[in-house]
């Protein structure tokens, strides 16, 4: 089903490549078969670019690892916060603080490698439950839904980001604009596979992270209780949980992990300093990713491996065939409509099958 | 959410909500004296003694020219600052519960004109121009709202409200461009009513998660219009030059000092909101198709026994409240910004469904809320160009930090319709 699904996606993105073909598209009508014949041509040289950009070489393989590790950080947050019952749409700010926090002790500290490396994850992670922590605090305190609190601390978080790079603390000296000083070379990632790939072994701990949520949400007593407040949270209350404190430490969680995917951004990436653009699309695609993989930390994992892949090609169809990069989200959000909805890829297809039950992951507004 | 005051609470005995409400004021009360001594040490005894701020009333377009008030900044804080003391020492008196909204309200005012007060010192600021440019933005958040409680009033939460703006926004500008204004607004109409009509069709047909479809509509609609931006806008940049939308000035009430040039001189999309406003107001709440609308909101099942359509009614309010939306993007793109950028919208849809909320969905309270963030608004962008030494980055925060406020129930609680967000499942 996640194939047709994948398909589907594919020929609409080809339908909305080939009539925004701005060459073509006037010469459908006097002469409709030259143009058609183009605007196929169009399609294939884009999707031929996309699967070289994503699989084609060592090198592309490298990029998809490369891309899909900061999603595989950031969809974990927004899985964890799915499995409580909580919608982190939040993952933008999140990254900001988090990568700002990791900036900080990227920049001033001093210490060997290993340690400063893993202090500078962990300060991510830090800032990250912080900025995360304050939606959930407000959720349990007061009810304030955490799909506009989440939304609206992240143009807080980009403001905020904006100026804390305008003050010396931060600025790179010398600069006019919101940049940062890089970071000192024992808070970098070690590449992976030297330095001619750009996969770090920030992709190995994104893989440890996959499994230690894992055993976070199902073996540990606080994700019994995190996926209990998910499913009923009156059963939790119930069995004597203390709601509030689970929905503030569920969304710190998510946060944290958010919060590790922006120093990601910063620590793996050259030229190693903070911007308020190093979150890019990471923090939105994060839910499309959690979505896909339905929740499950190693879902999760498959997902971001795709949707690296649907990066990283992106990428080399933006650079050879000139088609924009976001066309990759719109890519996005359709498999997501379609694995979300299984029963509009079966219309689609004449496929005769049981219903199953639909994806719900979160409750509406009151619950 | 903070809104929704689950059955256990609502069945609590009343001496508990009391002391919920006793709770508030306090809170409150302590809120305005904290706002008191800001403005006497800060904005009061921050200035120059005699340092005169001047708000100019008219506009150089205007028929009443040269309207001004011109006071000394540190008498008008310090008076501000006595009476906020006040107020707040009021509500920390034991049985103070009532107007408490009124109240904030109140300290809120005198709290802003102080501070223009402050920074306007030794020079003078267009408050009339302020407030016209209040109006001006609190257009696409209260269409915004609209369209949030058209859909909720009968049980669907949109979400992708935020998607709706921006396609639509596109597609006007693109439009108007080609062939004109009218073109342009009906084209962005027709597309949020579609995407309108996408999200009913995949919460109602195929039950998918609401919040889930509104977002997943929200990211599709980022993703698509700036892969047409670049790929489309950007080698035809004839197409991103939308036709200019004529004003019209209503005679007479134009002139009216303070009031005219804020509500009587604007584009259609600024009277069409107010009238809509005015008009949902009384539809929803007088007749018969409003009691429907909301009966499927509150209790779907009760409606379905009477006969009433559930899902004909939710496919229909979900795609009228599309077509506000796409009224909203067309006025976004066509007549405030001028053209289309990527992103234009910045999570004004978010706002809008906070002031829905502030609303308490309800037509004119949307109106109201939507005028309350779009003062949070003109604020921030008049102040910034004022140099008052604090970073124009927190002041353009301020509209967000006062959705975050307002969610968060600082203002009141209210109720959302009993059954938004569940999918009805016709037995």
């Amino acid at each position: 089903m996640p194939a047709l699904a994948f398909v589907t996606a594919l020929i609409i993105g080809a339908i909305i490549i080939a009539f925004s073909d701005v060459d073509s598209l006037p010469r459908l009508f006097t002469e409709p078969g030259a143009a058609l014949s183009s605007m196929a041509g169009e399609v294939l040289t884009a999707y031929k670019a996309l699967f070289r950009g994503a699989l084609g070489s060592v090198y592309a393989i490298s990029e998809t690892l490369f891309a899909a590790t900061p999603l595989v950080f950031a969809s974990l947050g927004v899985a964890l916060g799915f499995r409580a019952g909580l919608f982190n749409i939040g993952g933008l700010g999140q990254m900001l603080i988090g990568g700002m926090c990791a900036v900080w002790v990227g920049i001033y500290l001093d210490l060997p490698a290993p340690i400063h490396i893993a202090l500078t994850l962990l300060a991510g992670l830090v800032g990250g439950m912080l900025w995360g922590g304050i939606a959930g605090l407000l959720k349990a305190r007061t009810g304030a839904h955490e799909v506009i609190t989440t939304i609206m601390f992240n143009f807080i978080a980009i403001y905020l980001v904006q100026w804390l790079l305008t003050i010396p603390l931060f600025q790179e000296p010398g600069r006019n604009n919101p940049v940062s000083s890089p970071i000192v070379p024992s808070a970098q990632l070690t590449p992976l596979f030297g330095s001619t790939y750009r996969v770090t072994i920030g992709f190995v701990v994104a893989v440890a992270a996959v499994f230690a949520v894992r055993w976070l949400l199902f073996k540990s007593s606080f994700g019994f209780e995190f996926r209990v407040l998910g499913l009923n949270q009156q059963a939790g209350r119930y069995a004597g949980m203390s709601v509030p404190m689970l929905i503030t430490l569920a969304m710190a969680l998510a946060g944290g992990m958010a919060g590790v995917a922006g120093a990601n951004q910063i620590m793996g990436l050259a030229p190693f300093k903070a911007s308020p653009t190093l979150a890019g699309s990471v923090g939105f695609d994060a839910i499309t990713v959690a979505l896909l993989g339905r929740s499950h930390p190693v879902g999760v994992l498959w997902a971001a491996l795709l949707f690296g892949a649907l990066k990283a090609g992106g990428r080399e169809m933006q650079g050879a065939a000139q088609i924009p990069l976001d066309l990759v989200v719109v890519l996005q959000a359709l498999i997501v409509v379609f694995v979300a909805a299984p029963a509009l890829v079966r219309a689609i297809f004449r496929i005769k099958g049981e219903s199953e039950r639909p994806t719900q992951l979160t409750k509406g507004w009151g619950a | 959410m903070t809104v929704t005051v689950p059955e256990s609470v609502a069945e609590q005995p009343v001496r508990t909500r009391v002391t919920a409400e006793a709770r508030r004021a306090t809170i409150i009360g302590f809120v305005l004296l904290a706002m008191a001594a800001i403005v006497l040490w800060i904005f009061g005894l921050g200035v120059e003694p005699g340092a005169t701020s001047t708000f100019n009333l008219s506009l150089p377009t205007d028929r009443f020219q040269d309207l001004a008030w011109a006071m000394n900044a540190r008498t008008l804080s310090l008076v501000a600052a006595v009476l906020l003391a006040a107020l707040g020492a009021q509500r920390l008196r034991r049985g103070q519960l009532r107007w408490t909204n009124a109240v904030l309200g109140v300290g809120l005012v005198l709290f802003v004109l102080s501070f223009l007060a402050w920074a306007a010192a030794g020079s003078s600021f267009s408050l009339v121009g302020m407030l016209r440019s209040t109006v001006i933005s609190s257009i696409v958040i209260t269409l915004g709202a609209l369209t949030g409680l058209m859909c909720e009033r009968a049980g669907v939460v949109n979400i992708g409200i935020e998607g709706q703006l921006l396609t639509s926004a596109f597609v006007a500008v693109v439009l108007s461009s080609a062939f004109g204004t009218l073109a342009g607004v009906l084209g962005g109409m027709a597309v949020g009513a579609l995407l309108g009509a996408v999200l009913a069709w995949l919460a109602i047909r195929f039950r998918v998660d609401q919040i889930i479809a509104g977002v997943v509509i929200n990211i599709f609609a980022l993703g698509l219009t700036s892969f047409l931006a670049s790929r489309v806008l950007s080698e035809a940049q004839d197409l991103n030059a939308p036709a200019r939308v004529p004003g019209f000035r209503i005679p007479i009430l134009a002139d009216i000092p303070v009031i005219g040039p804020m509500f009587f001189d604007h584009t259609f999309f600024v009277y069409g909101t107010l009238i809509l406003a005015f008009a949902l107001q009384y539809a929803f709440f007088r007749t018969r198709w409003g009691l429907r609308a909301r009966a499927v909101g509150e209790h779907p099942k009760a409606a379905d026994t009477l006969g009433i359509n559930v899902y004909r009614v939710r496919y229909r309010n979900v795609t009228l409240g599309g077509l506000i939306a796409g009224f909203g993007g067309s006025f976004l793109a066509l007549a405030q910004i001028s053209r289309f950028e990527e992103d234009m919208t910045g999570g004004i849809g978010f706002i809008g469904l906070a002031a829905m909320i502030f609303g308490r969905w309800m037509p004119l309270g949307a109106l109201a809320a939507g005028l309350v963030f779009g003062f949070s608004g003109a604020l921030a962008q008049k102040v910034a160009i004022l140099g008052t030494g604090i970073p124009s980055e927190f002041m353009l925060m301020l509209p967000y930090v006062a959705t975050v406020i307002v969610v968060a129930g600082l203002v009141g609680r209210s109720r959302a319709p009993a059954a938004d967000g569940q999918p009805y499942i016709k037995d």
